[in-house]
């Protein structure tokens, strides 16, 4: 609606980011959408055996403007990135992005002109999540880091004072360039 | 049904329509509120029964048992960012889901949820109001209601919903038809159309004289009139659009049927009309045919059941059991095809409605003016009339079964020419394709050739080409 992004910073604003966040968190409905062998995956989670409906998140909606949370899995051809990216744009605010598998992170094994090398060339990313495929128990870890981060992320003046310092920081770290040594 | 027998007399009603003000505004606050309650209490149940049907858990981390799901759910939705797309018509797509919701909500007004009790001192019915036509109040809402579905399909202004908003019309609009005439039979027999005098008349059994002995119905119209609470059920599933009849929001077909414009509170709006449309079905259905707010059997022997705040949880338990019906549906069935679907609704529920209709007019005119043995007699002659018009139905199938058969027979006795229309097309079931055969009948019929011509030598080839003409020759006849 929009009211609890124009509260003033204090208390209030932090009370009202906790409960909102705990609510938005127990809520992710994810658009349903899947692209390849990962998919597979991601449809054992919702089954008997790991089942994603505990967390309130069987909801698959078939309507982008109903899903919270776009879980990419599997590789993205230069095809597919447009509409990749639509079903993106037709998602309300707030939104999350999953890139499950390593070819949704980076290319992964299919460096070569067909694949999109990492879909956070398309879209904003989340949580990345390794492996190929990530076990249906690495996305329900993936699943509950994005909890956290839901329900830790901050609203309205909160959050532009958090993006200032993060801009801040990312000006003064050192550029890769700059790194010297084992990086790591 | 004269007046005379059954009266419809606004002294029944004259509880109604007295309350001062205050009263009625807490009978409706306290619907809307129990309404609210129970949506979000039956989404969670929902979840819960579907998953354990699926061999799952269902949500149960946020809340104990997970029952903070539903509400979450809610909360997180109208928080969400509000999507007009380009190209609608703001005023209907804003107004649809608000006609959806509030229509849900309207239905339930008439509905008795107890008996006289005292709030504050003033004693009233537990119903908010009550009409002398309280049951057509309830099917004109939900038809109102209708038209949210078919201007939210229309005003989002894409192909979709569009489609989605047509079909659910087609589908609520028919399945009322069968509603409504499942729901005439208990007009017939309580003489009356207003809700809280439906349920009086299911107090108590009545007795039916025949040659003689009497016998002591029982009160639950949903059980005197069997095939009209069984058309009913059926039908409202298909009124509230749920499976096996979601064919609105068929996601592989539809995407999400109106609904796939939709965002955040006019999103939310829809879901909870969905839901508090479910709930008004099973009231009503819980009113016309279990006997509304009174106790069931083993509890009924108790004095003080159907006193005092009571009833409220009887009727709540009525209506669950419904609820679970909707849910055990959803788990259960697959969703029919639209064609299906339709037949069932206009050439199986209506003209079934239509006879049981008749049948029951007719019964009871014929009962309550005393011509028992007349109408005994009556049904014997149909029983009969229909098994000879079934043996003459049958007679005149067998032949027709012959006929075709011949036909088809002429029909295979013509060549098939799989190029006929310049393109190849494979051929229908009976025909066979000149001049191809398997390959082991070939083998077979060349063996069997060769061993009856030995002496052509050469020839042997070609005589196998004609055993297997032959060969295929009887296999047509
Ligand atoms: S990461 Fe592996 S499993 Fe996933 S899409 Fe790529 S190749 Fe398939």
């Amino acid at each position: 609606m929009g009211i609890e992004e124009k509260l003033p910073a204090g208390v209030l604003l932090t009370t009202v980011e906790g409960v909102v966040g705990y609510f938005r968190k127990a809520s992710v409905w994810p658009a349903t959408f899947g692209l390849a062998c990962c998919a597979i995956e991601m449809m054992t989670t919702g089954g008997p055996v790991y089942d994603t409906g505990r967390f309130g998140m069987e909801v698959f909606r078939a309507s982008p403007r109903q899903a919270d949370l776009m879980i990419v899995a599997g590789r993205v051809s230069q095809k597919m990135a447009p509409v990749l990216r639509q079903i993106y744009d037709q998602m309300p605010e707030p939104k999350w992005v999953l890139s499950m598998g390593v070819c949704a992170s980076s290319g992964g094994m299919f460096n070569n002109y067909a694949i999109v090398q990492g879909v956070d060339h398309v879209v904003p990313v989340d949580i990345y999540l390794p492996g190929c495929p990530p076990r249906p128990e690495m996305l329900l870890d993936a699943i509950l880091k994005l909890h956290h981060k839901i329900q830790t992320s901050k609203l309205g003046v909160h959050k532009e004072q958090e993006l200032e310092e993060q801009e801040l920081t990312a000006l003064e770290s050192a550029s890769t360039s700059e790194m010297k040594g084992l990086l790591r | 049904m004269t007046a005379a027998v059954m009266p419809l007399a606004a002294g029944e009603l004259a509880a109604f329509g007295k309350d001062p003000w205050w009263i009625i505004l807490i009978k409706a606050v306290a619907i809307t509120v129990f309404l609210l309650v129970f949506t979000i209490f039956n989404v969670w149940f929902e979840r819960r029964v579907v998953a354990r049907m699926q061999h799952r858990v269902g949500p149960n981390v946020h809340g104990k048992f997970g029952l903070l799901q539903s509400l979450a759910d809610g909360i997180k939705l109208s928080l969400k960012e509000t999507i007009k797309p380009k190209g609608v018509d703001t005023i209907l797509y804003v107004l649809a889901p608000i006609i959806s919701a509030a229509m849900a909500f309207v239905a339930f007004s008439v509905i008795p949820l107890g008996p006289e009790v005292s709030i504050f001192g003033h004693r009233t019915p537990l119903q908010l109001t009550d009409l002398p036509v309280g049951v057509l109040f309830v099917l004109a809402a939900a038809s109102l209601g209708i038209y949210g579905i078919v201007l939210g399909g229309w005003s989002s202004g894409s192909t979709y919903p569009l489609l989605g908003g047509l079909r659910s019309s087609a589908q609520m609009i028919s399945y009322e038809v069968a509603m409504g005439l499942a729901l005439v039979a208990v007009f017939l027999y309580s003489g009356s159309m207003s809700t809280s005098e439906i349920v009086g008349a299911q107090a108590g059994g009545s007795a039916v004289d025949i040659f003689g002995v009497t016998l002591q119905l029982p009160s639950w119209y949903g059980v005197v009139l069997l095939p009209s609470f069984l058309i009913y059920m059926i039908a409202m599933v298909g009124e509230t659009n749920r499976a096996p009849f979601d064919l609105p929001e068929a996601e592989g077909e539809l995407v999400a049927g109106f609904m796939t414009e939709y965002s955040s509170m006019k999103y939310l709006l829809f879901f909870l009309a969905e839901y508090v449309n479910m709930v008004t079905v099973s009231a009503l259905a819980t009113t016309m045919f279990l006997g509304g707010w009174r106790a069931p059997w083993p509890i009924s022997l108790w004095a003080g059941a159907n006193e005092g705040w009571w009833p409220l949880l009887w009727f709540l338990g009525k209506v669950l059991v419904f609820l679970f019906v909707f849910i055990w549906l959803r788990g259960t069935l697959p969703r029919m095809r639209y064609d299906q679907f339709m037949r069932l609704g206009w050439k199986i529920l209506i003209p079934v409605a239509l006879v049981w209709t008749v049948f029951v007019a007719t019964a009871r005119a014929t009962l309550s003016a005393g011509y028992q043995r007349q109408f005994f007699f009556g049904i014997g002659a149909v029983v009969i009339v229909v098994l000879l018009l079934s043996f003459v139905y049958d007679a005149v199938a067998a032949r027709r079964e012959k006929a075709e058969e011949v036909e088809r027979e002429e029909a295979d006795q013509v060549e098939f020419d799989p190029f006929a229309g310049g393109y190849p097309v494979p051929p229908m079931p009976g025909q066979k394709v000149p001049g191809l055969e398997p390959a082991a009948v070939a083998v077979a019929a060349a063996s069997a050739g060769a061993g009856s011509a030995d002496s052509s030598g050469g020839a042997g080839a070609e005589g196998a080409g004609q055993q297997a003409d032959s060969g295929e020759e009887r296999g047509r006849g």
